[in-house]
């Protein structure tokens, strides 16, 4: 054992810096997130027999979809350094648009295209107001989503309907059970070839890593911001839309914030940086069976109501607080996540303290 | 090569760029008050001047980046109004700004290629990533530009490197004219500045291409210039070709200014 210990470094130091250690060193917050969601899983195994069946698998979807839509649409815009807030409330209102257009006299699949029409033009809204009059996007998204509350409040009369409209077509926007589920993947999948595949994706992630560089060279800052709002609310009113066949009611009274946080908190756990520049859908997709599987786990092992938002929370927390710490210990630069930095700073100025009282 | 005769000539045909009275103000800071400068073809103009002179904001207006107030620009003759940074690229104007405008998170051979990437499928614009990764090893060896990996991002690399890199952006290009290099050598090693000195070079004796180069270090302008612009107080004072002017005259003269400033700011 001995003689063995000393060849051990000379080994370790041979390991070319490979292609997956390169990987993993700039997704390290998906991989940790993804053995997260691998512990969740063996834990609500463990614990309750009802977890890991075909019939909870479906349940299960249905908790992730949505907050993986919501996080898929959140990513191009966090990546930005910018944030929509009004995202959970176009989920609540476009299905009420498809309702408007279709007792105007639209046949339903064209009321559709029109609701979602709609919603590109308040994302318009979001961006304009955002980049071209200079109003930080959390306050101008939070401005849409109270007056999109306000203005479906008032259509609705605060009175829940139902969606409009029957048939194949309705069973594919959201009327069959796992049509969620595939909503969430082909969005995953387009939206993840849109961010690393096209010149639009790579644009993205440059204003974000360096808006100041990104308008140097010749990109148009203001144009990819503004389609990036734009896209956001298309998928949270396409989220809506689809969510509103799958539930068969509609409740104009239900908040749409918290939505959207669970879809921006996805994204974070999934290593989406707050502060912009860094972000990756499959991440958005690991985040978001993280937070479904903590709702849907702990439903199922029987936590009260008022007990589950206290679980949610703290677990929410332990991961993120596993994630960040994971990465700072093997990352060499500390500068990814907002989070990163916040948990580096305190660290640094703890460690300096003790080193000041150990020297005094 | 005529001394000094530059600004009394009619525009003739040798000066490839030409400004007239530019000017350009942020709110109350007057950045530049009225620029008349020439650039002939393959020629090394340098810039020099103190910090807050107003050499950046002339460079971003010369690339489309900013809008001048007011003034002329002529290229080859003809007057031009750049649009957009796209615009003064397609007129063959170049640049390596002084924050070198690379994007730390995004690998080097993306910021190589940044907003001219190799796309295909159409309308999508998907990205070519394996021809861009091939030319950029291909081309950054040909320089003699020593990164070890294109894939790595920019971020990770020496100041020096990133320099490098932003110099070779520039100078990839195939219809460049005009290149625009903005404290280029600032961060850099004597082995990287030779290297980017030797391409100033051969650029514009080989290429023809005329190049405006803005440095602080005098030893390295009069190293690669064939004329030397003072810029103070957003004017162009001295206009000096080199056979006009000595290095210890131009370090002399900046120093005296420089002093003189200061005193008027004390009386
Ligand atoms: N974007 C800007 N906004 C406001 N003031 C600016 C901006 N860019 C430059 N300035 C001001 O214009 C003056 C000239 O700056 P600059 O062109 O960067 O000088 P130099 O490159 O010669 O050091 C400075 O006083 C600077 O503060
Ligand atoms: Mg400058």
């Amino acid at each position: 054992m001995s003689s063995d210990t000393p060849a051990l470094p000379v080994v370790k130091r041979r390991i070319p810096a490979s292609v997956m250690r390169r990987f993993i060193g700039q997704h390290l917050t998906e991989v940790v997130s993804s053995l997260v969601a691998v512990a969740l899983a063996i834990f609500f195994t463990i614990e309750s027999p009802n977890f890991f069946t075909s019939a909870n698998a479906l349940v299960l979807s249905q908790f992730i979809a949505p907050f993986a839509i919501f996080a898929l649409a959140e990513v191009p815009v966090l990546i930005l350094g910018e944030i929509d807030l009004s995202v959970g409330q176009m989920y609540i209102v476009s299905p009420f648009f498809v309702t408007y257009w279709n007792h105007a006299g639209v046949p339903v699949l064209a009321s559709v295209v029109l609701a979602l029409l709609v919603c590109c033009g308040l994302g318009l809204i979001n961006g304009l107001v955002s980049v071209s009059l200079r109003v930080p996007s959390f306050i101008a998204t939070l401005g849409m989503a109270f007056a999109l509350r306000g203005i479906i409040l008032i259509y609705s009369h605060g009175a829940p309907t139902n969606p409009i409209g029957s048939g194949t077509l309705v069973n594919i926007l959201g009327g069959w059970p796992w049509s969620e589920a595939f909503w969430a993947l082909g969005i995953a999948a387009v939206m993840h070839v849109m961010l690393r595949g096209t010149t639009f994706g790579l644009h993205i992630v440059a204003v974000g890593g360096n808006t100041e560089s990104a308008r140097e060279s010749g990109i148009r800052v203001d144009y990819i911001k503004i389609w990036c709002f734009v896209l956001c609310a298309l998928l949270g009113g396409l989220m809506g839309i689809v969510d509103g066949y799958h539930l068969g009611s509609l409740d104009p009274a239900t908040d749409g914030l918290t939505f959207m946080f669970y879809g921006v908190t996805s994204a974070v756990i999934g290593g989406t940086a707050l502060t912009g520049g860094r972000g990756t859908m499959v991440g958005a997709c690991i985040g978001a069976c993280v937070l479904g599987m903590i709702k849907n786990g702990f439903l199922i092992l029987g936590t009260s109501s008022f007990a589950l938002d206290l679980v949610t929370g703290l677990t929410i927390l332990v991961a993120m607080i596993l994630n960040v710490q994971i990465e700072l210990a093997t990352s060499k630069r500390g500068s990814r996540g907002s989070f990163g930095q916040v948990v580096s700073v305190i660290f640094t100025i703890f460690v300096q303290r003790r080193k000041g009282r150990v020297r005094s | 090569m005529t001394p000094n005769g530059g600004t009394n000539e009619p525009a003739g045909v040798e000066d490839v760029l030409r400004t007239e009275h530019i000017s350009m103000s942020f709110g109350p800071v007057i950045a530049l008050r009225s620029v008349n400068l020439h650039l002939r073809r393959g020629e090394v103009l340098g810039l020099v001047g103190d910090n807050g002179a107003g050499k950046s904001t002339l460079v971003k207006i010369l690339t489309g980046l900013h809008r001048p107030d007011g003034g002329r620009i002529y290229l080859e003759g003809e007057e031009v109004k750049f649009r957009s940074v796209r615009d003064a690229r397609q007129h063959g104007i170049e640049t390596v700004f002084q924050n070198l405008a690379l994007v730390g998170e995004l690998s080097v051979y993306h910021n190589l290629f940044l907003n001219r990437e190799y796309t295909r499928g159409g309308w999508f614009r998907f990205l070519g990533n394996r021809v861009m990764r091939a030319a950029a090893r291909q081309f950054l060896d040909e320089i003699g530009v020593n990164i070890p990996s294109v894939d790595t991002p920019v971020a990770e690399l020496s100041g020096g490197q990133r320099q490098a890199i932003a110099v070779a952006r520039a100078v990839r290009q195939e219809n460049i004219k005009v290149l625009l290099l903005d404290e280029p050598l600032a961060a850099m090693g004597a082995k990287e500045t030779s290297l980017i000195i030797g391409l100033i070079n051969s650029l514009s004796k080989k290429a023809n291409v005329s190049i405006i180069v803005i440095d602080h270090n005098y030893t390295h302008l009069f190293e690669i210039c064939d004329r030397i612009n003072v810029i103070q107080h957003g004017q162009v004072t001295v206009d000096k070709s080199l056979s006009e002017i000595k290095l210890e005259e131009l370090i002399e003269f900046m120093v005296q200014t420089f002093r003189g400033s200061g005193k008027t700011l004390v009386d």
